[in-house]
């Protein structure tokens, strides 16, 4: 694939800044919710929504879309976020967020809304099933690829390496893995609280393609996952690093913005920021 | 419901001459598993068979030799044979998946409920080894817990048949039905009781027999214990018995249940399960809301297992006839 335009770039860029605006306001909506790492994959699911995946926002039921997966379910926001700007419901509809009656739950329930593709929040859980996916596309000759979005610390789950070792055992070339490597968690950094390095290494023990990338890079994110999709013969784990709280500069790498939401001020502050570096980025200059 | 009625109901079950006992087959239920999985795969080739490292045993064998392509074997990893099976039902798929009933659904409960019930997706669960009755293995792999553990999950249906042939029944049933399933069956051989003239439907209770004076309703492989109880109750002590073969726990037949126990006054339920939260409890909250009677249950009394012969431990845990009949005789005393 040729590289994204400059013109691309910036617009992917909005994009995710966008995002971002969406989740603060969601989350100050919603007065509970997990802020750092939805920030800090905005950049990620900016590119999906917007350049990776093969879908279609009016059919979210299309039998042959790629199939993107949340597994780390808490960071819901982003994915509501990135899938209004991209046309699957209106951005106003974020303000419903972890309400009664709405679409748009806690954590992500495909029952109510059928485009998140599972039902995800106990941690562990999505890569056995972008497994179970990737199989049955395999088993019927699909073309469609499966992409599933993880959480660092749910690699202390025991089921996400059975799921690791099962891809692995199956050679799913169409399954990518992607590590949201933000080093935070509830309770404080995952090497303090059950060390996971050197986990690039326990991928390819486990017969994986290992990518490492900046995860707040739209374009980088993008290169790396074209790279990834290039791979016969084996599954692709794409270790995105990342800030926490990405874009809001009280919350950056503060692990105790994991669980909460800003409260009004602070979000009025956010947008502030947020906004800023939207006209930055539209003006060439961020 | 008028007496007619129900011996025509009776009649219509065709059952196998089970009164001879030395003309009673015995064939583990796990064996109509296997057979049923053959038909329900070759019927529909999106059918599959997923298995934790258990093929033999849990007789996915058979399916695996005919339908290999539709086979997938993972190891001993039960947390994910069912959140794989989830995504594989999720793009079109009808995944069997087999262990121990103690490892699935008693290991992987919470996937389970995540992702084949919330996420309504159409998984079956084959549940191996159920009961005390495996035997010499002992109380790790006694599943006496299970039933309890799925009827309390919204969505899920539960079934557990009577014998082999009820048990290939039960398989192709639940492989046409959309959604998450628990079948549950025995290691041992067990009397079969049923023919393939006897009709089956998952959520229809069944009349096995009739009688005025108590209502015994069980479920799996004790079904023939409770008959075989009826008949000495009867010739013994003169005492009438109706027999519910109640395979479906949930959504359980409420109606019959209640027929039943406005037939007799009297109920006795009776399960190789604990007899706490299994299918008993499912007959007394249905009977305490509606229509109260008397109520024993037979089932093991909040004790774990341990290593024996199969016949013993039935016996021991007190499942035997001679329990079902000592039940009978106190539900009858309450009425």
């Amino acid at each position: 694939m040729e590289s994204l335009s400059p013109a691309r770039v910036t617009a992917l860029r909005e994009r995710a800044n966008l995002v971002r605006q969406g989740i603060v306001r969601a989350l100050v909506s919603a007065g509970s919710g997990h802020s750092a790492g939805s920030l800090d994959m905005a950049d990620v699911f900016a590119a999906f929504y917007g350049e990776i995946l093969r879908h279609d926002p009016a059919r979210p039921d299309w039998e042959d879309r790629d199939r993107l997966l949340l597994s780390c379910g808490h960071i819901a926001p982003v994915r509501y976020s990135a899938m209004a700007y991209a046309g699957y419901f209106p951005v106003e509809e974020l303000l419903t967020l972890r309400k009664f009656g709405t679409r748009l739950q806690g954590h992500p329930e495909r029952v109510r809304l059928p485009a998140v593709e599972t039902t995800s929040g106990p941690l562990g859980e999505g890569l056995a099933q972008g497994v179970g996916m990737a199989l049955g596309a395999k088993l019927d000759e699909k073309e469609w690829r499966v992409y599933v979005v993880t959480s660092d610390a749910e690699h202390q789950c025991g089921l996400h390496w059975e799921a690791m070792m099962t891809a692995g055992k199956f050679e799913l070339d169409n399954l990518t893995c992607v590590v949201d490597r933000n080093f935070i968690q509830i309770d404080g950094s995952t090497e303090d609280v059950m060390p996971l390095e050197p986990l690039a290494n326990k991928y390819r023990s486990f017969n994986w393609e290992v990518f490492e990338c900046n995860g707040n890079d739209v374009a980088e994110f993008v290169a790396v996952i074209e790279k990834a999709k290039a791979v016969r013969g084996k599954p692709q784990v794409v270790i995105a690093h990342t800030v926490p709280g990405k874009g809001v500069s009280y919350m950056e790498g503060d692990y105790t913005w994991h669980g909460k939401p800003p409260n009004r001020e602070q979000a009025d502050e956010a947008l502030r920021q947020l906004e800023a570096e939207r006209e930055r980025i539209v003006a060439g200059n961020g | 419901m008028a007496s007619a009625d129900v011996l025509e109901t009776v009649a219509s079950m065709r059952l196998a001459e089970y009164r001879d006992a030395a003309a009673v087959k015995e064939v583990p239920t796990r064996n109509g598993f296997g057979e049923g999985l053959v038909e329900a795969g070759t019927h529909n080739r999106n059918v599959l068979a997923i298995c934790a490292d258990l093929v033999e045993s849990t007789r996915m064998e058979a399916f695996k030799k005919a339908l290999p392509a539709q086979y997938i074997e993972i190891g001993v990893a039960e947390q994910m044979l069912v959140a794989m099976a989830a995504g594989l039902a999720s793009v079109g798929k009808i995944p069997f998946i087999a262990s121990y009933a103690m490892f699935n659904p008693g290991r992987s409960w919470e996937q389970v409920r995540t992702t084949m019930a919330l996420n309504e997706t159409n998984v079956k669960i084959a549940g191996a080894h159920a009961g005390v009755s495996v035997g010499p293995d002992g109380a790790t792999h006694q599943a006496i817990e299970d039933i309890a553990l799925m009827r309390v999950i919204p969505q899920m249906t539960v079934v557990v048949p009577c014998d082999a042939i009820q048990t290939k029944r039960a398989t192709m049933a639940v492989a046409e039905r959309f959604g998450p399933a628990y079948l549950r069956f025995a290691r041992e051989k067990s009397a079969v009781v049923t023919t393939e003239a006897t009709p089956f439907q998952i959520g229809k209770a069944q009349i096995f027999r009739d009688g005025g004076d108590v209502a015994i309703v069980a479920c799996g492989i004790l079904v023939y214990n409770a008959l075989v109880a009826a008949d000495e109750l009867a010739k013994e002590d003169g005492i009438a018995c109706t027999v519910v073969n109640n395979h479906t726990i949930k959504p359980m037949d409420e109606p019959a249940i209640l027929a039943a126990a406005r037939r007799c006054g009297t109920v006795v339920t009776v399960e190789e399960h604990q007899i706490h939260a299994g299918m008993g409890s499912r007959v007394a909250e249905i009977l305490a809301q509606r229509y109260p009677v008397p109520i024993e249950f037979v089932g093991v009394r909040d004790r774990f297992g341990q290593s024996g012969d199969p016949v013993e431990l039935i016996e021991h845990y007190g499942m035997g006839t001679a329990a079902i009949k000592g039940a009978v005789r106190a539900a009858l005393r309450r009425k």
